[in-house]
């Protein structure tokens, strides 16, 4: 795939809405593009967490398994939306499969490489901290609204 | 005047007097939420009501629960509710059976301004039971598709189980051409669709701001995040109506129990503009 | 206006019951005086005074022998137009169904007369006139007791250390809904009643009495005494800054404060004669043949009132206090027009705290006396 069209496809992610020319050049560096069968893992629990994607076709399932219980999943990642920061923080391990639900493609970058290239260049590293920020404060404030329980009348909470 | 013509004379005067009615059919929705279909009988002449009102339902001896007609104001005769069992009188509401008899007094409170909608796109959005209020305004919608632009329905839910409606919500998207977005906070191996919370479905639309109205329902703090969506894609406060819950017990604003703040939610409400109730939203304890 | 003798009130008594009028009015019962029906005259509580204040009430002998030397008692008015409690309506197996029959139809209603109200309490029965009479709904038991009522009213010579109705507009003195209105006046070892008319009905009970017609000097010795009562008055309520006050106070820590004294006992409810709050109760006899509906007086202090599945919107008693006052000060206002309160005083009378009213509004407004670590109104 040509640099340019990943370019093109890159500038469309609302992610990345904002990030200037040079810092988009230095990011498809990092860039592939990528495409996952229904049904085909893009991440596995457990494994090393390298790549992050930026979704653009589809939908990928966070699932795991409870003792018991099964195979929950928690939640789906859809086009316009992110998957996956672990390859942020140390162990870099992902903590949750992510199955593609329908046919998914998507935009993956690579983890080392986005590491590296924030080390060197502080500017672009903040770029990519900020709107990653962003994601997790929204997907945290999900996360706790999905917490609540809203639709349960009453939750045994305590006595 | 006969005693029996002061009767009737009473029964027409006096709003909290219950109209026995029987059960048409039961339907088990999921298995904590089931759908009544009333016979209204004699009751049936003159009776008439609007999307987003409601009924007082009364179970022998057991008491009375506000339940909100889920089915067509078109045809009031075909009356039902969608009941979320929670309580002493909805549960004894979902042991009865074909042909018992319970009593009913309504329609009470306001109801959801389809006019203000005409000629621009719709939005509703619910959360878990909040959807069986919202359901006749569909109905609605759909007896005059031409006169609405987009509708979109936004619906979450706590599982796949717990979803209402679901060949319902299929036909209304393949035959009235309703974007339908369905989510659930958890799923499991057989659920394809969207897990995470209602307001997160926006991600996937682009929303004309100017030209959308929004009807909500549902627990209370996921009706304050979706404002807090709705707004912050461009919607005014006046494009926006909920509908809200209190206690309830005479359901005409005597028994002072419904009270949100200055409002009656049996009189003044359930459906209120945003605008109205804005403040009062923000209150705690209120 | 017209004079009465004190001697000839038994006159008014005996002209009203032989219209068909059951009488019912102030009488010492215990260590209170309550409204209860009366056989004569003799039941009034002639020569008791009543001592109250925050959280005490004493009925004392007096030497004055006024027939009305009291102002307001433990009960309202509200017992008979709003009893406390009423069968809605009650139901019968039958068959695979029920039937539904309400008491309405049964008995007419009791002509009653009510003897001795007070122009606070015209006020407070014109409030709830207002709440079950003049919505999109009808209370149609209130209603028809309502008309079958017969009013006579008394200004009130004396005022009680909690009244504040002056500064209500609701007293001392009555300006309209009552049928006749007396004034006991004591003047010159002459014990009269000023009386006039406020009704066609009332003007019809007037012209069977006897006495004459009042003189100038008389009239203005009745506007007089109301003007001193008035005037000594020692509670006052900012009645009209009240509704914006308390929107714009939703978080004060007054209402810590006022958390800490209040037992959410419901005593002020229950003796508010504005308050209307209900609830209903459905039973069955053993055999669960027969159902019954009845409707009680409810207060927003209880724990249940906001009751919802899954928890309560009130929990604390901070929140249950803030609704009632600013129900009664603030919302009442947007939903029927006027302020909730009539300066009665009977809250602080008998709240076993002795939370005075107007003095929490004023330590809302920043006015009252400060506690130590009480926030003033910014």
């Amino acid at each position: 795939m040509q640099a340019e069209n990943l370019t093109e496809i890159l500038r469309q992610q609302p992610f990345l809405a904002g990030l200037s020319p040079a810092h988009m050049e230095v990011l498809v560096g990092c860039a592939s593009n990528v495409h996952f069968a229904e049904g085909a893992n893009l991440i596995h629990e457990g494994h090393l967490a390298n790549k992050f994607y930026l979704i653009r076709t589809g939908r990928v399932a966070l699932e795991t398994d409870i003792n018991a219980r099964g195979r929950i999943r928690i939640q789906t990642v859809g086009p316009g939306e992110v998957l996956g920061w672990s390859w942020l923080v140390r162990p870099y391990r992902w903590h949750f499969n992510g199955l593609a639900v329908a046919d998914v493609r998507a935009v993956a970058l690579d983890g080392e490489c986005l590491r590296n290239k924030s080390e060197n260049d502080h500017d672009f590293g903040y770029e990519m901290l900020s709107r990653l920020s962003l994601v997790m404060e929204r997907r945290l404030e999900a996360t706790r609204m999905q917490l609540l329980d809203l639709y349960t009348i009453a939750p045994r909470v305590s006595e | 005047m006969t005693h029996e013509a002061h009767h009737v004379a009473i029964e027409r005067v006096d709003p909290l007097l219950v109209h026995p009615v029987t059960i048409k059919k039961v339907t088990w929705e999921t298995d904590d939420t089931f759908t009544l279909d009333i016979n209204l009988g004699e009751f049936a002449e003159g009776y008439s009501f609007r999307p987003g009102q409601f009924n007082m339902l009364y179970v022998f001896g057991l008491g009375e629960a506000a339940i909100s007609i889920s089915s067509d104001a078109a045809e009031p005769e075909a009356l039902a509710h969608t009941i979320h069992r929670v309580g002493t009188v909805t549960t004894g509401l979902a042991h009865l059976k074909r042909g018992d008899m319970i009593g009913l007094r309504g329609p009470y409170g306001s109801s959801w301004p389809i006019d203000v909608a005409r000629g621009k796109d719709v939005c509703i959005v619910a959360g878990g039971i909040g959807l069986a209020p919202l359901r006749p305004v569909m109905y609605a919608l759909f007896r005059e598709r031409k006169a609405f632009e987009r509708i979109i329905l936004l619906y979450g839910a706590r599982s796949p189980l717990d979803l209402l409606y679901r060949v319902e919500l299929e036909e209304w998207s393949k035959e009235h051409n309703v974007e339908v977005l369905v989510t659930v906070d958890r799923g499991d191996s057989s659920w394809k669709g969207h897990i995470g919370v209602v307001t997160n479905l926006f991600t996937y639309l682009k929303i004309d701001a100017r030209a959308t109205v929004a009807y909500v329902c549902g627990p209370e703090t996921m009706m304050k995040y979706t404002i807090d969506e709705l707004e912050r894609r461009g919607l005014q406060e006046s494009q926006i109506f909920l509908s809200m819950e209190r206690n309830m017990k005479c359901a005409v604003g005597f028994c002072g129990h419904c009270q949100y703040g200055p409002e009656f939610i049996c009189k003044d409400g359930p459906v209120f503009e945003l605008p109205r109730i804005r403040p009062l939203l923000e209150k705690k304890e209120l | 206006m017209h004079i009465l003798d004190s001697s000839d009130l038994h006159v008014l008594f005996e002209t009203l019951s032989s219209r068909g009028y059951t009488v019912v009015g102030p009488t010492v019962r215990g260590e209170a005086i309550v409204y209860d029906q009366l056989r004569t005259v003799e039941d009034l509580p002639r020569g008791f005074r009543d001592e109250q204040s925050p959280a005490h009430y004493a009925l004392k002998r007096d030497d004055e022998d006024l027939f009305f030397g009291f102002v307001v008692g433990p009960q309202s008015w509200k017992k008979y137009l709003y009893p406390p409690r009423l069968t809605l309506f009650s139901a019968a197996k039958s068959g695979k169904g029920f039937t539904v029959s309400t008491s309405l139809a049964e008995s007419p209603p009791r002509k009653l007369a009510f003897f001795g109200v007070r122009p606070c309490e015209l006020a407070a029965i014109a409030i709830q006139d207002r709440v079950f009479t003049a919505g999109e709904y009808v209370d149609p038991t209130y209603k028809m007791m309502r008309e079958n009522v017969f009013i006579v009213a008394v200004n009130c010579t004396v005022t009680g250390a909690n009244c504040f109705c002056a500064s209500l507009g609701t007293g001392p003195e009555a300006r309209s809904g009552y049928d006749i209105v007396l004034t006991e006046m004591k003047q010159a070892g002459r014990h009269y009643f000023t009386v006039a008319s406020g009704s066609e009905r009332g003007e019809s009970v007037l012209g069977a009495l006897p006495g004459a017609k009042a003189g100038a000097e008389q009239e203005k010795a009745a506007g007089e005494t109301l003007r001193t009562a008035a005037a000594s008055q020692l509670k006052h309520m900012a009645s009209d800054l009240a509704p914006q006050l308390l929107k714009d106070n939703f978080e004060h820590p007054r209402w810590d404060d006022v958390a800490k004294r209040c037992l959410a006992c419901t005593n002020c409810t229950m003796v508010c004669p504005t308050c209307f709050c209900s609830t209903v109760e459905d039973s069955t006899d053993l055999s669960g043949a027969r159902a019954e509906r009845t409707r009680r007086w409810d207060s927003c202090f209880t724990m249940d009132f906001t009751k919802v599945a899954g928890g309560n919107i009130r929990p604390s008693t901070r929140a249950r206090y803030r609704q009632w006052l600013t129900h009664k000060l603030s919302n009442w206002v947007d939903q029927f027009g006027t302020s909730g309160c009539v300066g009665c005083g009977r809250c602080i009378t008998w709240c076993p705290a002795g939370i005075d009213i107007t003095a929490e509004v004023d330590a809302i407004r920043g006015t009252g006396p400060q506690e130590e670590g009480v926030a003033h109104a910014s």
